[in-house]
Formats: C-alpha cells, structure tokens, sequence
C-alpha cells in the first residue's frame, strides 16, 4: 500500500469536512478560487506565448548552450546542474519570463527529471525579487534603499543552491 | 520598459547566434513552436490551478487564514519589534504573510503595502531595518502549496506533481533565514 496515494485524496476530503463543521459554502468556495485560477492562467497565457516563443528561439539558436557553458564553472561549484542557468538569471527580473523558463526545463528534460525537480523548486521557493521590491518601496516612498537588494538577493541565491540540494536530500 | 527590453535582447541573441552557428532555419520553426507550447502548457496546468486554488480559497473561508495570522504573531513581534508595537501594523503584516503561505498573492500585495506605508512614516524616504527586513521577508516566497508550479508539473505529465512540496518548503524556509542572516549583517556596516 502506498501512502503517499493518500495525501491528495484525503486532504480533499478533511478540507470539505472542515468547511460543513464551519457551515462554509463549501462548493462556492471551490468553484470562487477555480474562477480565479482561470483569471491566473488566462493573465498568464500571453506573456508566455511572448516568453516562451524567445526561450524556444535562444534554444534552437545554441545561444543557451552558450550561455550554460559561460556560468558552468561557477555552477559547478556551487553544487547547481548548469542546464538552470538561463532560469536562475532571468528569476529575481520577470515572474512569467521565468515560469517559461522553468516550464521549457520540466518540459524538455522530464517534470520528474533531477533538472525538472530543480526547476520547479526553484520557481516554488522565489519570487520576483525586483518587482516585489519596487511595489513595496515604491508605495511607501522609499528612494534609499539600503541593503534591501543585496539582502534580498542572498535569500534568492541561497533558495537555488537549496534547491538543488533538497532535491537530491529528499528523492532517492 | 525592462520586459521590452529583456524580449529584445533574447530575440536579438537568438538572431545572432542563429546566424553564427547557421541554424536559423531551426530558431524560425522555434519561434512558432515556443508560442504553440504555451498554449498547450497554459490549457495542460488549466485544471490543476483550478482545483487548487479553489481548495485554498476554502481553506481561506474555513479560517486558516486568521489562525495562520494569529500563529504568525510571535514571531513577527521578535523580527520586526517596532512595527509590531502598533496593533494596526502588527494586523497588516500578519495577515500580508500568511496571504503570501496560501500564495494568495493579490490578497497578499496590498495587505504588505499598507504594513510598509504605516512602517515608513517619518523615515524621510530611507529603508531602515525593518522595512529591509520586511522586504526580504516578502521576496523570499514561503508558499504551502506552489499552484502555479504543481499545474506546469501536472502538464509536463508529471506522476506526482506535489511531491515536490517537501523541497519546496526546505528550500524557502533555509532562504528567508539565509536572507534574514544576511540583512542582519549587512545592517551594521550599511549606514546611509
């Protein structure tokens, strides 16, 4: 028996149980959030056919072969597979440049790959460093900023290198 | 702007390389292949970010957000002591990050928005520590359940799609330390 084939199901079932215990409406709940999945993925599909049009292109070009064997030395030593490099430069910078990124990675090697673990983890554990700063400090009139960015982007640099380990900890 | 110009210049290296390497015919078949792909991956991970974000969206009504707020609490009071004194703040803050663990992201933006213009007030446009902090608090994404990304998973035809939830929250969670370790140091050598 297999436990793991239990995780989805039953979380499911207990989210539905707690929402009647709560006398929440819980297939409104449901069909409300799946409304808003598809507002996500229809702001979604345009900046991807954009995006993913100049990744596949950088790709048949060699210009990611290139780019990957530029940064392969410093990936190396930092324990990262070197194929992540074009995602890891465009992350902190575009959230949808890098779902194209990270999506042409699972897409191309195998969503469970070593490569497409790493990417995907990578995607799930960052957010676009640059972006979220200007939101922030821009609302609040922030001109000097400080250390936010180095530190910011220690918390990104660090996230990939975790990345790639977590993957190799916690898939035999 | 800077998309504009990030999309110029990755067409513009395609281009170049394309011609170096004589592989143009490939990158012009690429170009239209890239743009069917994301279609095809946008209609794959269709189902799986409904489904899920609408089981967070019941999560959210059956309360796991103001529990999530609540449990959040203490430790924002030791990470962020002056902006935690005022309860409005304290209020804004805890709910900025537990929106931002349920990747409720729009819910999330304006929630930390308000928390950073009550934290910058007479601060005369300078980011002091806290604002640093709440920052790398927010960029370093610490999400329960990665939507988007398990719905790519799903449609690359992964067998489990969330069965790279366990990395996911190792890696976030040794990262926002990394980045907090790092604004710590960083605090006393960076004056102005």
């Amino acid at each position: 028996m297999d436990l793991s084939a239990y995780i989805v199901p039953v979380l499911l079932l207990l989210c539905a149980v707690c929402g009647l215990r709560r006398k929440v409406d819980v297939y409104d709940a449901l069909i409300t959030g799946a409304g808003s999945g598809l507002q996500v993925v229809a702001r979604i599909l345009p900046s991807m056919a954009a995006l993913l049009c100049a990744v596949y292109m950088l790709r048949a070009s060699g210009a990611m072969e290139l780019l990957t064997g530029l940064l392969t030395p410093l990936l190396h030593a930092l324990g990262l597979p070197p194929e992540v490099t074009a995602l890891m430069l465009i992350r902190p910078m575009s959230g949808s440049g890098a779902l194209a990124v990270g999506s042409e990675l699972m897409a191309r090697y195998g969503p469970d790959s070593y490569i497409g673990r790493v990417a995907a983890v990578m995607l799930g554990s960052t957010e676009t460093t640059f972006y979220t700063i200007a939101v922030y400090f821009g609302a609040a009139g922030i001109r000097k900023t400080r250390y936010a960015i180095p530190a910011a982007l220690t918390a990104d640099l660090a996230a990939f290198v975790f990345a790639a380990l977590s993957v190799r900890w916690l898939t035999a | 702007m800077a998309m504009s110009w990030l999309w110029a210049g990755m067409v513009a290296l395609s281009v170049l390389c394309g011609a170096v390497n004589g592989r143009m015919a490939q990158v012009s078949a690429a170009a239209l292949e890239g743009a069917g792909a994301a279609v095809e991956l946008c209609l794959g991970m269709l189902g799986s970010v409904c489904l899920w974000m609408g089981v967070m969206e019941l999560m959210e009504r059956c309360g796991l957000a103001d529990g999530l707020a609540a449990a959040l609490r203490p430790v924002l009071r030791r990470l962020l002591p002056k902006a935690s004194a005022d309860a409005q703040t304290l209020g804004a803050l805890s709910a900025n990050v537990s929106a931002n663990l349920l990747g409720l992201g729009n819910a999330a933006t304006p929630l930390g928005i308000r928390a950073a213009r009550r934290m910058a007030r007479d601060c005369h446009g300078v980011a002091h520590d806290e604002l640093c902090r709440l920052v790398v608090l927010n960029t370093a994404s610490i999400q329960l359940l990665p939507t988007t990304v398990a719905g790519i998973r799903a449609a690359c035809g992964s067998a489990a799609p969330l069965d790279i939830l366990p990395a996911v929250w190792l890696s976030s969670a040794l990262s926002v330390t990394a980045g907090l370790l790092a604004a710590r140091a960083l605090q006393a050598v960076w004056r102005t």
